[in-house]
């Protein structure tokens, strides 16, 4: 793998650091007038998702990390793994739970989600910013309360738990953001 | 800024931007060009010009224009770039802070902003408050061990001068107050062009200080060195020290050493970046936004 110096790191580069791989979110160049230059580099721990902070000389270089998204579409679980295939040449590949973590819930099979692979594995599984889900599960609907104010918790068919509006019932599909949980709209047929 | 010199009859003058020798700080990269078949380098500051204008007997001087630094890019520092830099002559570093100061008021007064607060901090100081040491005197295992502490295990073996930038810009600079916040007496190892005095306990320091408005880096300032034997050994270390850190090599400015041997009169500069200036009177985050044509637009 290529290493990056200071000078080429760019929010979304993918490099390695203390072993595991990293993705850069931002790079602040600092420099006293008369002084040395570093890099004071935010980056996001792609295993852990914990952002750390560290402070690099300028032009100190670091390796590279073998990271790459693709658009890959969801196909099922077996309990174990989770199931993605490549559209362009139908390749499969299993992501573990930690891998797919609070993607899971999104999931619904043949939705496109981005897999992040490192050395060829899934890393992590980043769902559509939004999907269209059916309601399996909530109190009764109000008929004709569209207005008011109120909500209530709904189960969707991937499992997801959103509130929503009173006036919704079972069988109703919803767009929901994935980023933020929230419900967006009811899906006319 | 030009009525302010006039009143105070501060000369305004023009050195070039293009010349064939170049500043020696190891941390301070020319840009290299070529012209009429010599090669030569884009100034980083007009300090050596103006040094052999000082040497020539023509008094209290100020430049304000274009300078080049190779590498720096970033939202407080552009390669080309806008500064002042003014020299007053039988003045010492003190005297011109307090210009400076009064520069800066009446700029503010003329936006009609209010007046900033002001405060004078010694770097032993800075450092005691932050880390409770004496950067004169510790050791240098004591700076890397903080530098290392601080999550930064590639620090080690760093030198003196870079451990104590890291602290200072890592931990210092980002607590100072609000304001105008002069610190004074910077460590030997960080001269560059000033003279040094000794502390009574044994220390000693460099009569350089830099200035800071609201935290950001604005101007730095010596009591000029004056000695030419000094400063040509000084050099001959900085381009020891660039060697040492791979870094090209420049000539040295003979024609300064030759003014400075025929005598620099005694006399305090100081260097003050505009576009920073300017990002802080009008509350800009970003070096870009105060440039017509920003680096990446260039």
């Amino acid at each position: 793998m290529a290493n990056y110096s200071t000078n080429e790191f760019r929010s979304g580069l993918k490099v390695m650091l203390d072993g595991d791989p990293c993705s850069i979110l931002d790079n602040e160049f600092v420099k006293p007038g008369k002084g040395q230059a570093f890099n004071r580099v935010k980056l996001r721990n792609l295993k852990t998702g914990r952002v750390l902070e560290k402070t690099f000389k300028s032009g100190e270089s670091i390796e590279g990390a073998d990271v790459m998204d693709m658009d890959m579409q969801y196909l099922y679980d077996d309990g174990d793994f989770w199931h993605f295939m490549e559209p362009n040449t139908f390749e499969q590949h299993q992501a573990t739970e930690t891998a797919v973590g609070d993607a899971k819930q999104w999931l619904k099979e043949q939705d496109t989600c981005v897999v992040t692979l490192y050395n060829g594995a899934p890393l992590s599984v980043t769902p559509p910013n939004h999907v269209e889900l059916e309601i399996v599960e909530t109190d009764p609907g109000l008929r004709g309360d569209t207005a008011q104010g109120g909500s209530k918790p709904a189960k969707l068919e991937t499992g997801a738990t959103v509130k929503v509006p009173l006036f919704l019932d079972q069988g109703d599909v919803i767009k929901v953001d994935t980023r933020t949980g929230e419900y967006q709209g009811r899906v006319k047929d | 800024m030009r009525d302010f010199f006039a009143q105070r009859e501060v000369m305004e003058v023009d050195t070039p931007t293009l010349a064939r020798a170049s500043v020696t700080d190891t941390n301070i990269h020319s840009i290299a060009a070529s012209a009429n078949g010599d090669s030569c380098y884009l100034q980083t500051s007009p300090e050596y010009f103006m040094k052999r204008m000082l040497a020539s007997g023509i008094g209290d001087i100020y430049y304000l224009g274009k300078v080049f630094r190779d590498g720096e890019q970033g939202s407080r520092h552009n390669p080309e770039f806008t500064l002042l830099e003014w020299y007053r002559v039988g003045w010492d570093e003190h005297q011109l802070m307090a210009e400076i100061e009064a520069l800066i008021g009446l700029l503010l007064q003329q936006l009609d902003r209010p007046e900033l607060a002001v405060s004078r901090i010694s770097y032993c100081d800075c450092f005691i408050e932050a880390f409770n040491i004496d950067p004169h005197h510790c050791a240098l295992a004591e700076l890397q061990e903080l530098a290392v502490n601080l999550g930064y295990p590639s620090w080690c073996n760093e030198s003196r001068a870079n451990c104590l930038d890291l602290l200072f810009s890592e931990k210092i600079e980002p607590k100072l107050p609000d304001g105008l916040v002069f610190v004074y007496d910077y460590p030997a190892c960080q001269a560059a062009l000033a003279q040094t005095k000794l502390y009574g306990d044994g220390a000693l320091v460099s009569r350089r200080f830099e200035v800071f408005l609201n935290r950001m880096e604005l101007a730095n300032g010596y009591f000029e060195l004056t000695d030419a034997a000094e400063q040509r050994q000084r050099f001959e270390e900085d381009l020891m020290a660039r060697a040492a850190a791979q870094r090209s090599q420049v000539p040295l400015d003979n024609n300064l050493h030759q003014a400075m041997q025929a005598g620099l009169p005694s006399c305090a500069g100081v260097a003050l970046g505009v576009d920073r200036l300017l990002m802080q009177l009008y509350g800009i985050k970003s070096i870009d936004r105060v440039l017509a044509f920003g680096w990446e637009r260039c």
